[in-house]
């Protein structure tokens, strides 16, 4: 088991999420950043899919009890395990694990080995911000239940980067042409502090609609950006609402997702289009 | 109008139809066919989502009559929400009218959409629409039957909301454990009775 001892600004299990319920108004959810959660299984021997924590800007302190094999990939913050420095993207055994606030990116990923055990809801241990659904964020005090380790071996990768930078790759939204997307591309965004796994909100010189008329709701996708009627553009996240009544002017490349699950509030963003 | 296919990023794509029976249809058909990861319809389109290459995407609904239309729920309704009077005075009617329109029609789940199991209905009485609050509530009780536009539905949890209360019912639309867990998927057929 995991005692949390801190959990920190936000501490949630996080996995693969709920794909394929869309239709019935159930959000993707899972790990914002999900290379970096992949990476966090793989180097503590954890199946694919595997509950891991998602500790948003760092600041959790846990104890494994008994001792287990832990790793810490994602956002840039100082790890501790047992008063030792822990590298980003180092498995090792040890009871007490302290995370430091997160220095670059917003979101680390820490994988035990057995995973986090919590009770699935719709086949996902993903907490979603939106509905509620799957285990609620963990808080000082909880113990929360560690599975039994799989057959698979602990692998060791070459290099665990920090997924962050300053340009997102997007391509053309199913709107794109109710706005010019120049002032989409020129302009250095400022991520808001308002931003969540549900969207990432950004500021700066609104964009102008060149149509007025009102949009049906319709599908979004996980890294659509869209533009209410304030003209500032929000990135959606994970935990994002199935549909939509905003238009949609691009759509981060999914090599970049990983990008977006890791901006910060305060930082800059930029969009090159492709 | 044949369908058009918008781009919707690099592994989905939006398909746009004319009208709400078409994209339940098409839906319908393309999630038969399998290959995609989430099959998404809208008020008037369709989104598809694939991982690796994009499955096949034909945008023939084909002839499924025999599975269309989906299934009837009855949903048992007491008419006492807080904007009923209001609805009544918007739409010029007595608040007996409202309700006799209300549940004269039998509504077709257009889509799902704003949370887990809240089904947008079509196919309400025109006489009806009515704008969405001015100012949303916090907090709408689930169960709360409402209308805004040209839309019926239910709140399944409670959340904040914008549509125009104009009863309750007891029935549970989202249940996480049950094999079905939305009591309305597109397509689906409702009826509201006032009891």
């Amino acid at each position: 088991m995991i005692a949390v001892l801190r959990a920190g600004p936000l501490l949630t299990a996080q996995d693969a999420g709920r794909p394929g319920l869309a239709h019935l108004g159930v959000p993707p959810s899972g790990a914002a950043d999900r290379q970096s959660y992949d990476l966090a299984n793989a180097l503590v021997g954890n199946a694919p899919g595997t509950a891991c924590l998602e500790a948003t800007l760092g600041g959790s302190a846990l104890r494994l009890d008994p001792p287990a094999v832990v790793a810490v990939t994602g956002a840039e913050a100082d790890a501790h395990l047992d008063g030792s420095p822990l590298p980003l993207g180092e498995a090792r055994d040890g009871a007490l694990l302290e995370l430091g606030p997160c220095r670059s990116g917003v979101r680390a990923y820490i994988a035990v080995r057995g995973g986090v055990d919590v009770e699935p809801v719709l086949g996902s241990r993903s907490h979603d911000q939106l509905t509620g659904l799957g285990p609620p964020p963990f808080r000082d005090g909880d113990i929360v239940p560690v599975g039994r380790p799989g057959p698979e071996r602990c692998q060791t990768p070459s290099r665990c980067p920090t997924p962050v930078g300053e340009t997102l790759t997007v391509v053309p939204g199913p709107r794109a042409d109710w706005f010019t997307l120049d002032g989409l591309v020129s302009t250095a965004w400022r991520i808001s502090p308002a931003s969540n796994r549900i969207g990432t909100r950004l500021e700066g010189p609104p964009l102008e609609r060149l149509r007025t008329d009102e949009l049906l709701s319709e599908g979004v996708v996980t890294g659509a950006i869209q533009v209410p009627p304030s003209g500032l553009p929000i990135v959606l996240g994970p935990d994002h609402p199935t549909t939509g009544g905003y238009p949609v002017i691009a759509v981060v490349r999914g090599s970049d997702l990983r990008l977006a699950g890791q901006l910060a509030p305060g930082a800059t963003v930029r969009f090159r289009l492709e | 109008m044949t369908p058009r296919v918008l781009p919707a990023g690099d592994h989905a794509a939006l398909v746009e139809v004319d009208d709400n029976a078409a994209a339940v249809r098409l839906a319908r058909a393309l999630r038969t066919r399998g290959g995609f990861v989430d099959v998404v319809p809208g008020h008037r389109t369709v989104l598809v989502t694939w991982e690796g290459e994009r499955p096949a995407l034909a945008l023939d609904p084909g002839d499924d009559e025999t599975v269309f239309p989906g299934r009837l729920v009855e949903v048992p309704v007491v008419y006492d929400g807080a904007d009923l009077e209001e609805v009544a005075t918007l739409t010029r009617l007595d608040v007996a009218d409202v309700v006799a329109a209300h549940t004269a029609r039998e509504y077709t789940v257009g889509f799902v959409g704003f949370s887990p199991g809240f089904a947008y209905l079509l196919g309400g009485d025109d006489r009806l629409r009515v704008p969405r609050l001015d100012t949303p509530r916090e907090r709408v009780p689930a169960g709360s039957v409402a209308l805004a536009g040209p839309y019926s539905a239910v709140y399944p949890q409670e959340s904040p909301g914008g549509w125009r209360l104009v009863g309750r019912t007891d029935l549970v639309l989202f249940d996480a454990a049950r094999r079905r867990p939305a009591l309305l998927e597109p397509g689906d057929r409702v009826r509201f009775t006032a009891r």
